[in-house]
Formats: C-alpha cells, sequence, structure tokens
C-alpha cells in the first residue's frame, strides 16, 4: 500500500481525447500528491496561455481537462501544442499556482454533530483524542472540487487515514460534514447519502449560489479546521462562512 | 405592468433554459442547459433571435399561460398539443400571443422535452452568468403555478413561421466515438454493445437517463479501480449492477463509474427526446467521422433561419385540404406545416 501515494518515476504524461471536444492530460493512474500538483500547475498555465479555441479548462485528482471546439482548433494541433508545453518541464515539480489561500475554518469533531468520529478513529487505529489532535493539526490542500457544486476534495492526510468507505452507505450526511476516508477528507457541500465517515461539522456554506462570489475554496487553496465546539458550531451558522477565514499564501 | 408570462398552470419539472453555463466545471458545477439543443436553436430561428436566449423547457406536458402584453411566441421540440383560446395552433411554429389570451399546452404527443420561446427571451435573474435552472445543483428552480416570468425587449414583429423537423421523439440510433475508459471492456463487450436493442428507461431526467436491455450486464475489466474522472454529457458510464446509464446536460462532473463511449453531440437532442421505452441503439464510429458529423449538424443549425416558411398555405396546393377542420381555422397542431 505505501507506493499508492508516491508517483512512479517512469510515468509520463498521457494524452488522451474525452468525447469529441475535450482533452484529459493525465499525470498519474491513482491518486498521489506530485501528479495532483502537476495537473493544478498545468491548468494555471493553461489559464495564463489562452490559447485560442479552448473553451474552458478543469482540473481533477490527478489529471488536467480541456473543452474545446474541435472544429476551430484542430485536434491534432492542441495534441501537437500540449506536448510541447509538457516537454517544456517537469510538471510533478512544478510550484503550486499562485494566488493559494489558506481557509481556517471552525469544526467540531465529534459529538452529536458528527456521530462517527470513534468509528473512524478505531478504523485508523487511533484514540478518539490522538484522531482529533490529527485531525485538527492536519494541513489540507484542495485536490479537487466535483460531485457538487464548490465540494472539495481535501488531502492528504497521514497515513493512519488511508481506511476504506464504508460498503454500508450513511443515508444522509448534512450540509457542512467533514467525512474522512482514503487519507482524503470531503467538507459537504449538500445534504446526500455517502460512504465516508462523518468525523467532523462546520457551518460553512461552500455554495452560495446568490452571492458575488458563489464558491468559498478553489482548487489549489489549503484547509486547516480549528476546534470548535458544538454550541459553537450551531451559533455560527447564522453567517454563510460559518466562521470561515482566508489568507493569502505567499 | 412589466412585459411578462403568467404562468396559470403547469407540468411538473418545467425550467427555464438556455445554451447553459460554461466556465464552472472546476467548482463542481456542470454546463446545464437545454437538454434538446436543437429545439433552442430552432425556436431561435423561428423568432429571428439569438440562440442564447432563454425558453421554457416543459417535460412530457406543458400548461396554461397569460402574456400582459402581445407576444410573438414559438413551440418547438417534443410536439405536444397547443391552442390560444381554443383554437390549435402549429407546433414548431411562430405565432402571437395576444395580451390576456389562454395559452393552453397539453401532453406531449411524442418525444419528452417541449419548448416555449418568446420574442425577446425570458429574463429571469442570472446565476453564474446564465439563466438556465440547474436543478442539481441548486441553481433556481423548477416553475410553479402562479409565476410570473419577465420577458426581454422585442424589437421584432413576424410571426407565423414553420419549420420542418426530422422526427428525433422516437428514439433511434445514435453515434458514439470511444472515450477514456472504452479500453477497459472487452471487445466482444462492445461488439455487444453495439448489437444490443436498449430502451430508455423510467426514471431519467436532466441528469441522465438509464438504459434498459434484455441481454447481460455489461462489465469492465477491472473498472471498480477507476479513478473519479470528468464526465462530459453523452458520456455511457456502466454503473455498479452493470446498467448503462448515458449522461445528460445536467450531469455531475466528476465519476468513478468506468465509460464505454460517449454520445457526440449533435445525437444528443435524440437521446434527451426518447421517451420512456423507446428503442435505442448505439454505434461507434470513429473521431474523424464523428467531427465530420457535428460540421453537418452546425451548418444545419445555421441554415435554420432560412428554413423557416411561412405558415400559411394557398388552399389550391393542399391534396388533403378536407382533413383539415377548417370551420375554426384549425389544425390538430401535430400535422407538417409546410
Amino acid at each position: 500500500m505505501t507506493d499508492l501515494h508516491t508517483q512512479p518515476a517512469d510515468f509520463t504524461p498521457l494524452i488522451r481525447t474525452v468525447g469529441i471536444d475535450g482533452m484529459l492530460i493525465s499525470f498519474g493512474e491513482r491518486l498521489n500528491e506530485p501528479a495532483n500538483r502537476a495537473a493544478l500547475a498545468l491548468r494555471a498555465e493553461l489559464g495564463r496561455l489562452t490559447w485560442d479555441g479552448i473553451e474552458e479548462v478543469s482540473t481533477s485528482l490527478v489529471s488536467t481537462y480541456i473543452r474545446f471546439d474541435p472544429l476551430h482548433l484542430e485536434h491534432r494541433t492542441l495534441r501537437d501544442k500540449l506536448e510541447g508545453l509538457l516537454a517544456s518541464k517537469d510538471w510533478y515539480a512544478a510550484p503550486l499556482p499562485e494566488n493559494r489561500r489558506l481557509w481556517r475554518i471552525p469544526a467540531v469533531f465529534g459529538s452529536e454533530l458528527a456521530p462517527q468520529l470513534e468509528q473512524a478513529a478505531s478504523a485508523a487505529g487511533l484514540s478518539p483524542e490522538d484522531a482529533i489532535a490529527q485531525l485538527a493539526a492536519a494541513r489540507v490542500r484542495v485536490q479537487t472540487i466535483g460531485f457538487a457544486p464548490g465540494q472539495p476534495y481535501l488531502g492528504e492526510l497521514p497515513e493512519a487515514w488511508d481506511i476504506p468507505r464504508q460498503s454500508q452507505l450513511t443515508n444522509r450526511i448534512p450540509e457542512g460534514a467533514l467525512a474522512v476516508a482514503i487519507r482524503q477528507m470531503v467538507l459537504f457541500s449538500v445534504a446526500t447519502p455517502t460512504g465516508w465517515m462523518h468525523v467532523g461539522q462546520t457551518a460553512v456554506q461552500l455554495f452560495q449560489p446568490q452571492s458575488a462570489n458563489p464558491f468559498v475554496l478553489r482548487p489549489g487553496d489549503e484547509v486547516a479546521f480549528t476546534p470548535a465546539t458544538a454550541e459553537e458550531i450551531t451559533n455560527l451558522r447564522a453567517d454563510p462562512m460559518g466562521g470561515a477565514k482566508a489568507e493569502v499564501l505567499k | 405592468m412589466t412585459r411578462s408570462l403568467k404562468v396559470l398552470r403547469i407540468g411538473p419539472g418545467c425550467t427555464v433554459q438556455d445554451a447553459g453555463r460554461p466556465g464552472w466545471l472546476e467548482y463542481g458545477v456542470s454546463r446545464g442547459g437545454a437538454a434538446d439543443r436543437l429545439a433552442l436553436a430552432e425556436g431561435a430561428a423561428l423568432l429571428a433571435q439569438s440562440h442564447t436566449l432563454a425558453a421554457l423547457e416543459m417535460v412530457g406536458m406543458g400548461g396554461e399561460f397569460e402574456a400582459t402584453e402581445d407576444l410573438r411566441i414559438a413551440l418547438t421540440g417534443a410536439p405536444m398539443k397547443a391552442s390560444i383560446d381554443g383554437s390549435a395552433i402549429a407546433w414548431n411554429a411562430s405565432h402571437v400571443l395576444p395580451a390576456g389570451a389562454r395559452l393552453s399546452i397539453g401532453a406531449a404527443l411524442r418525444g419528452t422535452y417541449g419548448y416555449l420561446h418568446v420574442g425577446g427571451g425570458l429574463v429571469v435573474p442570472e446565476q453564474l452568468g446564465a439563466r438556465s435552472v440547474h436543478l442539481s445543483a441548486g441553481i433556481g428552480a423548477a416553475c410553479q403555478s402562479g409565476d410570473t416570468l419577465p420577458v426581454g425587449e422585442d424589437g421584432q414583429f413576424q410571426t407565423g413561421l414553420g419549420l420542418k423537423v426530422a422526427n428525433r421523439f422516437e428514439g433511434g440510433q445514435v453515434r458514439m466515438v470511444a472515450s477514456l475508459q472504452t479500453h477497459l471492456f472487452a471487445e466482444n463487450d462492445r461488439a455487444r454493445f453495439e448489437q444490443t436493442q436498449f430502451r430508455r428507461g423510467t426514471r431519467g431526467n436532466r441528469m441522465g437517463v438509464p438504459l434498459d436491455s434484455d441481454g447481460a450486464a455489461f462489465s469492465p475489466d477491472g473498472g471498480r479501480t477507476v479513478l473519479s474522472e470528468v464526465i462530459s454529457p453523452g458520456d455511457i458510464q456502466i454503473t455498479g449492477d452493470g446498467t448503462p446509464y448515458l449522461l445528460l446536460a445536467e450531469c455531475q462532473t466528476t465519476g468513478g463509474y468506468p465509460r464505454i463511449g460517449t454520445v457526440i453531440p449533435c445525437d444528443l437532442p435524440l437521446l434527451a427526446q426518447a421517451p420512456a421505452g423507446a428503442p435505442l441503439r448505439f454505434q461507434f464510429v470513429t473521431l474523424e467521422a464523428a467531427l465530420e458529423a457535428e460540421e453537418k449538424a452546425r451548418s444545419h443549425q445555421s441554415g435554420l433561419r432560412t428554413a423557416c416558411k411561412p405558415l400559411i398555405r394557398d388552399p389550391h396546393t393542399i391534396a388533403d385540404l378536407l382533413s383539415y377542420q377548417l370551420i375554426s381555422g384549425a389544425i390538430a397542431g401535430e400535422e407538417d406545416v409546410l
């Protein structure tokens, strides 16, 4: 299991088509830190380059996606340009995008608001106290946003947290819930069924469609969860940001 | 009173839709927009206005509407029985809806999504750069009886145009290209997929539709370990129990189920429109053939405006004149208009 989170040295970025109007550049076959950084760095570079014919760029865990107009920008041309760009530097060693932010988000670990803390701690082989200490000390990065609007996959957690998702789904995990599995956390932007274990609860609304800034988090941002009591979290619900504060990372 | 369309009564799940909301994929919001993009373009052509204007998408049935001032309207997509103050009006056509008159739109005769367009477009407030409702993302909401939909300014007056539209409302054959994970499926499974006669499942919505069949389930080699990856509309994912599920305009942005292929954009209107139970077949084509089809579809779309012809015909040229109900000057609303 130890090779799950390191990049095999011989992996070459892979370019594949997605439908007729998409191209995907994959930096790995599994989630790993260098591949995630490479995908974020390439996405940032494509944002700077603004190639004619490209309509949208996004990242998932270890890849960068480009949607383009194939009648305006030919597949062959785009592929050639991408191959040139990929060969121009070591993307695995590329610095993370600029203007990233560090978010501090109040969260209660355990309590009636987050009923699976003890179950998850036991799966990780930790006492509840040690589990809380590790989660509160972790500084994780938004590896990707997906599944629901504004909903981040955060990683990576210490090795002890390489625990599986539950095969039995939780019927409904609430908005603002913080859940763990496979060395990642998901901070839920909507209430939904899930196999992830509910270890913390925040009051942040990650998607605010009416707001001028509808999405709180961006891919690449870093997040730390500040311990709070259940009562404090309940009181913070009056604020759509749930007490979350950001500083720009230098 | 401001220029608007009053919704007196409406079926469930009807939403304001436009060409969608690109640019938010990396924040977890898919483009969305009209399930049948061609119907959106046809309505824009009939009203000689921009195809980016918003219209009302009606699912399976329409409703009753009233305009606060004279409006130009057009009806496209799944044909539905329509009338103004009791007089039937043609589908795939533009009309005047006089202020205070009652527009009634009934159940779909074929297909799933019907569209009511208005001159000037529906100008509900933009959210994230578009007016389209995105139900699964929680952007906007389905239309309710009693709603009042604001309508944009319209400097034009021409109505009474009709458009001849190929039948894309009863299922059929569509083309797909190999995609990211097609290679995870054994060659004979891919061949079997092409040979299988599917039926559009009953639980479909704007996010996607299940594809039912009587044959064995489809399963990829090692598909359970696929990393969650970007989804594009038209993707056919094979879910846990082996049922293929076709993703439409309002799909999620990423997914972990392996995908056997991607239906090409110009064939998506037929899939979106296929009513529950309609027969569907899939055929792999090369990327080159798919791009050629896309080019053809775009040139068809850009020619829609000139393809619109006046509805009124010289009675001497109507061979089946006696089949029309002439007393109220009405036709049943589903006949070809040319």
